[in-house]
C-alpha cells in the first residue's frame, strides 16, 4: 500500500445540532443550513470562502440534484460538489474525499454536511426497486434491525458470545452519554440488566442495543488555506489515514458473515497513518447496534475474532479509562440523526483532539480512530485523525 | 386460522419483479425453484441477474435447484419493519445456503425457532402471501 501523502488540508470547523426526538417546523434543508452556519462560525470563515460541497442522499426530500439544491438554498457556488452515498460510512467517506479533492487542486475549503428531520409518524419509505427490495423485503425483512439481528446471532453461534457481553456495550454508551448534555439519553443511564430487560425487537437484539432515530445535523469544514488554518481559534485536526471498502448491499448477499469490510478499512487507515491501534487515544466507533461495536473491536484487532466480550471485561471505556470509546455517548447514547449520526463520531474526535471536550476530555488526546458503517456491514470507512497536541 | 391461512391474507409488499427476474417468480408460482448457472464458469447464481458476478459472463441459464439448503443464521422478528407482518409476529427469518452454493434470505416455517441451529437442514416450501407465491423454507427432517 502507498503511504498517504502528507496533505495541507485540516479540519477547521465543526457544527452539530442538538438532536431532538422529533423535529417540528424544520426541513432537512433548514437543518443542513443551520449545521453549515455553525461550522462556518466555528471555523471563523464567511460563506464566500467555501468553494467545495459534499452532501448526502436525502430519501424523503431531495433524492436527486442534492448539491445543486443545497447550493441554491445556501447561496453557495462551489467549484467542486458531490454526493457521498455510503450510509453510516458517509461522514468518514466525505472527510478523506474532501482532502483528496483539495489535494487534486479542485478547491480549497470544503464543507461536508449531513442532516435529517424526524417527524412523528412520518418515516419516508425507500423507493427502492432493486434486488434487496425484490429478494429480502417480500420475506418480512424490512429495515436494518432484521439484518443486524442475523449478524449478531451468527456471532453468538460462531463464537459463543453472550447477551451480557453485547449489553455491556450499550451500558457504556449510556454511561458516557451522562457527560454529554446534548445526548438524547442524557440523565438516562442503563445498566446491563436494563439493556437485557428492554424489549426484544428482533431477537437477539434488544431495544436498548438499537440507536434511537432523532432529528439533527452535522457539518465539518476541511481547508488547506494557510490563512484560514492560522486564523482559526481552535487547533487544527489532520486526516492522517483513511480506508474504505464496500462488499455488498443485502446481508443475504454478504461474501462473509464474519469478515466485515471494516476488517479491511481499519488496517488500511492505520497503515496510511503509520500508527498502531494501540496508539489511539480515542476509539470513535460507529455504533448503530451493539454488535457492530463488538465486530469493529475485533476488526481493529484489539482482540482475536470472537473475543470482544472477554477483552472488554479487562478494560474501561470512559474518557478516563484505558480505552476511551465513544465519549460523546456514541449514537446509542447520543441518538442517530440518519446519516448525520455517523458524522457525530468525527465531531467528537475533533473535540477531543482540540482538547475542547470539557468534562469528558481525554488527557493528552492526540490520535483518534473513527469508523463508519453503512447498510448491513456492507459499506465501511475508517479514519485516523491527529491533533497538534 | 392456521399460519398458512394467516400468511395468505397478510397485506404486505410483494417482490418488485423485473423482466430479468420474471422466470424465477413464475417458477415459484408453478411450484418450481429456479436458479441460474453460468455458461462460462459453471458457478450457480442467486438472485437472478443478467451477468455472472464471478466471471461477468452474460450467459446465465435457468436451472432447477434441489430446494435443499442449510441454515447460516437466523433471527426472530418481534416488531416487523413493515406493519403488515404484525399478524404473524414473532416470525423467524434465516439466511440460508442453497445446496448449489448461493445464499438467500427467507422466512422459516418452524414451530420452535429457539431450537434452530446453524447448519440445520431445510427444504423449500412455497407459500402464497398476498396473492404472490414465495419460496419459504421448512425443516427437512430426512437430512439431519
Ligand atoms: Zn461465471
Amino acid at each position: 500500500m502507498r503511504k498517504r501523502q502528507r496533505s495541507e488540508a485540516a479540519i477547521v470547523g465543526i457544527g452539530e445540532l442538538k438532536p431532538v426526538r422529533y423535529t417540528e417546523g424544520a426541513t432537512t434543508l433548514s437543518l443542513i443550513a443551520e449545521s453549515v452556519r455553525l461550522a462556518a462560525i466555528d471555523a471563523g470563515i464567511s460563506k464566500d470562502e467555501i468553494d467545495g460541497l459534499l452532501v448526502g442522499p436525502q430519501v424523503g426530500e431531495t433524492p436527486q440534484h442534492v448539491p445543486a439544491t443545497v447550493s441554491e438554498y445556501l447561496g453557495l457556488s462551489p467549484r467542486m460538489s458531490n454526493v457521498v452515498d455510503l450510509g453510516g460510512a458517509t461522514g468518514a467517506g466525505m472527510l478523506w474525499r474532501a482532502q483528496a479533492y483539495i489535494d487534486a487542486g479542485m478547491c480549497e475549503t470544503v464543507v461536508c454536511v449531513l442532516a435529517n428531520i424526524n417527524e412523528k409518524g412520518k418515516t419516508p419509505r425507500s423507493p427502492n426497486r432493486n434486488p434487496i427490495r425484490e429478494f429480502d423485503v417480500p420475506f418480512g425483512a424490512s429495515g436494518a434491525n432484521t439484518s443486524y439481528a442475523l449478524l449478531k446471532k451468527r456471532h453468538m453461534e460462531e463464537y459463543g458470545s453472550t447477551q451480557e457481553q453485547f449489553a455491556l456495550i450499550a451500558h457504556w454508551a449510556r454511561k458516557n452519554a451522562q457527560l454529554n448534555p446534548d445526548a438524547v439519553f442524557y440523565r438516562q443511564p442503563a445498566s446491563v440488566e436494563d439493556v437485557l430487560n428492554s424489549p426484544l425487537i428482533v431477537d437477539p437484539l434488544h431495544l436498548f442495543e438499537i440507536v434511537m432515530p432523532v432529528g439533527g445535523g452535522t457539518a465539518v469544514i476541511v481547508s488547506s488555506k494557510k490563512e484560514i488554518i492560522n486564523r482559526h481559534k481552535h487547533s487544527p485536526v489532520y486526516i492522517l489515514g483513511a480506508g474504505e471498502k464496500v462488499t455488498h448491499r443485502a446481508v443475504s448477499q454478504a461474501p462473509s458473515l464474519e469478515k466485515a469490510p471494516l476488517s479491511f478499512a481499519i488496517p488500511h487507515a492505520l497503515e496510511q497513518a503509520g500508527l498502531h491501534v494501540e496508539d489511539m487515544n480515542l476509539l470513535s466507533l460507529y455504533d448503530c447496534y451493539t454488535s457492530v461495536v463488538a465486530q469493529t473491536i475485533e476488526n481493529a484487532r484489539l482482540c482475536e475474532p470472537g473475543q470482544f466480550g472477554e477483552w472488554m471485561k479487562h478494560h474501561s471505556f470512559g474518557f478516563d479509562g484505558d480505552y476511551p470509546l465513544n465519549t460523546h455517548g456514541g449514537q446509542l447514547g447520543f441518538g442517530q440523526a440518519d446519516l448525520a449520526g455517523g458524522m457525530s463520531h468525527i465531531i467528537e474526535a475533533v473535540r477531543q483532539l482540540r482538547h475542547e471536550a470539557n468534562s469528558r476530555q481525554i488527557k493528552d488526546a492526540k490520535y483518534a480512530l473513527v469508523t463508519g458503517n453503512g447498510a448491513t456491514l456492507s459499506e465501511a470507512a475508517a479514519l485516523v485523525l491527529g491533533g497538534e497536541a | 386460522m392456521n399460519l398458512i391461512e394467516k400468511l395468505r391474507h397478510l397485506d404486505v409488499p410483494g417482490p418488485t419483479i423485473t423482466s430479468v427476474t420474471k422466470p424465477f417468480w413464475e417458477g415459484v408460482a408453478s411450484g418450481e425453484f429456479l436458479i441460474q448457472k453460468c455458461g462460462e464458469c459453471d458457478k450457480n447464481v442467486f438472485y437472478p441477474r443478467t451477468h455472472c458476478p464471478h466471471c461477468w459472463s452474460n450467459r446465465l441459464e435457468w436451472t432447477p435447484a434441489s430446494g435443499k439448503a442449510r441454515l447460516k443464521t437466523y433471527s426472530v422478528v418481534h416488531h416487523p419493519g413493515h406493519p403488515g407482518w404484525q399478524d404473524v409476529a414473532p416470525y423467524p427469518l434465516g439466511i440460508i445456503e442453497l445446496e448449489e452454493g448461493p445464499s438467500m434470505l427467507t422466512q422459516l416455517l418452524v414451530d420452535s425457532p429457539e431450537d434452530l441451529k446453524m447448519g440445520d437442514a431445510l427444504h423449500v416450501k412455497f407459500v402464497e402471501v398476498n396473492e404472490i407465491w414465495r419460496p419459504f423454507f421448512e425443516r427437512d427432517s430426512s437430512r439431519d
